[in-house]
């Protein structure tokens, strides 16, 4: 085993090295621009991302024309809520999205209310899973597009994509999937689910940084998105720029190991993960966030109260986690996803994030397992606040000068 | 971002971890900080006849860089009198740790604690608190 080890798979995933191979040639021999239509090397740049679009297509029971390529799921966000607003402003204005998305969701809808837009931030359930009853509610003839992420990046909550397409539909409005989390990780079908527009990165998937896709539904309905950056008229006009052929091909070739191996994977995964979740939830004062029964196999968020999460990891010797503390932010503000499941402010400071992954053994696991419960312990030993716990008084009884 | 190696040194070894017996009217008590803003330090003093601290104790809820602040906070403590106590800066932590400034906070809860437990010191034993001038946040 070596030290350290890297559990914290949602960030990003290294590299599946048959993914590397399958790029390196684009770098060197296969260099051509996929846009140049008159000579071999072009040609066979193109060839390469036709059967990576083909790949990514089929990971997601699309067609390879749905395809568009992007810089990354960011970017997607982005062309797919923007461009839809632009898109189809004479229909309506109205957008609704959920505040535990993603920031590029998040953030890309406040720019459609500087123009004018309205955008409806629908909250979740203690689960962290969204009501249906409460979009039902929030579904007006204005409203255009609903983007509700598949798989939470922070807690791995699934949500019920079918019945939330549905109601989108239903009321004549689009549905995008922020789906950065869930492809390749658990079965995705833009038809099955009701998807007209997804948005998948590479790097998540044990392929390479800086590449992603965006899906657009062609048939039933036809959408259109308007392009956000002006040039050669790339990718259907959607997304101008030259083509990342190496990047893009090795999203298509991580996009096919994921459909092979995806199944069995997911079983292997939840099993480690469950594993994980049960010892540590031996701990004292120690709770699972987030829906337990619709997550993403690969994910555990736990608090382990009274220990903030910065020291935590750092108390984690060798493990690579992440936080929802503030102290792990650029903001200074707890994780706002674990605060939109009602968590209180401690308690979103002390959760940790644990994602595991395709490289991910057992004999990882038992050492995070052990790693961990020893730095807790420790670091409850440092808390006058679990002090205060064993002594029985009441914290919400003291009066915090809040700073 | 990584952290000093006296931070590591400080949160890997803290120094005075424990508790003092805060009904005792020799020990001055400082709990400052807030769970919801993630950090919490609790630091005790006992001082002796001369107005002497003789010995320091500490406990932090909170991120290395606290944990690491009041456990220097508790080695300098030790053998000064309450009066010079009164001077610790907390621009001295983050020289010392060299902190960087989003953990500045860090040094001014120290800072604060240190206060906090002279003042508690103080009222008990029938000294008027110090007001500090200094206005942080």
């Amino acid at each position: 085993m070596n030290l350290p080890i890297y559990l914290d798979n949602n960030a990003t995933t290294p590299m599946d090295p048959r993914v590397l191979e399958a790029m390196l040639p684009y770098f060197t021999t296969k260099f051509g621009n996929a846009a140049s239509r008159n000579h071999p090397f072009g040609w066979v740049a193109e060839e390469g991302v036709d059967y990576a679009r083909e790949q990514v297509a089929k990971l997601i029971g699309a067609s390879e024309k749905e395809i568009i390529f992007t810089s990354g799921a960011t970017e997607s966000d982005n062309l797919a809520i923007k461009g839809v607003f632009e898109m189809y402003k004479e229909k309506g204005n109205h957008i609704i999205t959920t505040v535990t998305e993603h920031k590029a969701v998040l953030d890309a809808c406040k720019h459609v209310e500087k123009l004018g837009g309205k955008v409806t931030y629908l909250p979740v359930k203690e689960d962290g899973i969204l009501d249906l009853a409460l979009l039902e509610a929030a579904m007006t003839p204005e409203t255009i597009l609903v983007s509700v992420m598949y798989g939470n990046n922070e807690i791995g909550v699934i949500q019920p994509i079918k019945e939330i397409s549905a109601i989108a539909h239903k009321h004549g409005a689009l549905f995008m999937t922020d789906a950065v989390q869930a492809v390749g990780k658990i079965p995705v079908d833009v038809n099955k689910d009701g998807i007209d527009l997804l948005a998948l990165s590479a790097h998540k998937i044990y392929g390479p940084k800086g590449v992603g896709a965006l899906y657009v539904r062609r048939k039933g309905p036809r959408v259109k998105v308007t392009a956000q950056m002006d040039g050669g008229g790339h990718e259907r006009g959607m997304r101008s720029g030259t083509l990342n052929v190496p990047g893009i091909v090795g999203l298509g070739k991580a996009c096919e190991l994921c459909g092979l191996e995806m199944e069995s994977e997911a079983k292997r995964l939840s099993v480690m993960r469950d594993r994980l979740q049960a010892e540590l939830t031996v701990l004292e004062e120690s709770y699972v966030n987030g829906n337990v029964e619709h997550r993403l196999p690969h994910v555990a968020n736990i608090s382990f109260k009274y220990v903030e999460g910065e020291g935590l990891m750092m108390a984690m010797k060798d493990l690579a986690v992440s936080s929802g503390s503030a102290c792990t932010s650029a903001s200074l503000e707890p994780s706002y996803v674990l605060k939109s499941l009602g968590l209180s402010d401690d308690l979103a400071h002390s959760s940790i994030r644990f994602g595991l992954g395709r490289f991910t053994t057992d004999e990882e696991v038992d050492y995070a397992v052990e790693v961990t419960k020893k730095a807790v312990t420790h670091l409850r030993e440092l808390s006058p606040l679990w002090e205060m716990f064993k002594e029985g008084i009441d914290l919400d009884s003291i009066e915090w000068a809040e700073h | 971002m990584a952290y000093s190696e006296k931070v590591i040194d400080h949160y890997t070894n803290p120094r005075n971890v424990g508790t003092l017996d805060k009904s005792n009217h020799k020990v001055g008590t400082g709990l400052v900080g807030a769970p919801e803003c993630g950090d919490v330090m609790r630091l005790q003093i006992q001082v002796d006849d001369n107005n002497m601290i003789t010995d320091a104790k500490f406990k932090t809820f909170g991120c290395g860089s606290a944990i690491a602040s009041s456990s220097l906070a508790t080695e300098w403590l030790k053998g000064k009198s309450i009066d010079d106590a009164m001077k610790i800066d907390n621009m001295d932590i983050v020289e010392e740790l060299a902190l960087p400034p989003v953990k500045i906070h860090c040094s001014v809860l120290a800072e604060d604690a240190i206060k906090a437990a002279i003042n508690d010191y103080r009222v008990k034993n029938g000294m008027a608190p110090i007001e500090s001038e200094k206005v942080h946040h």
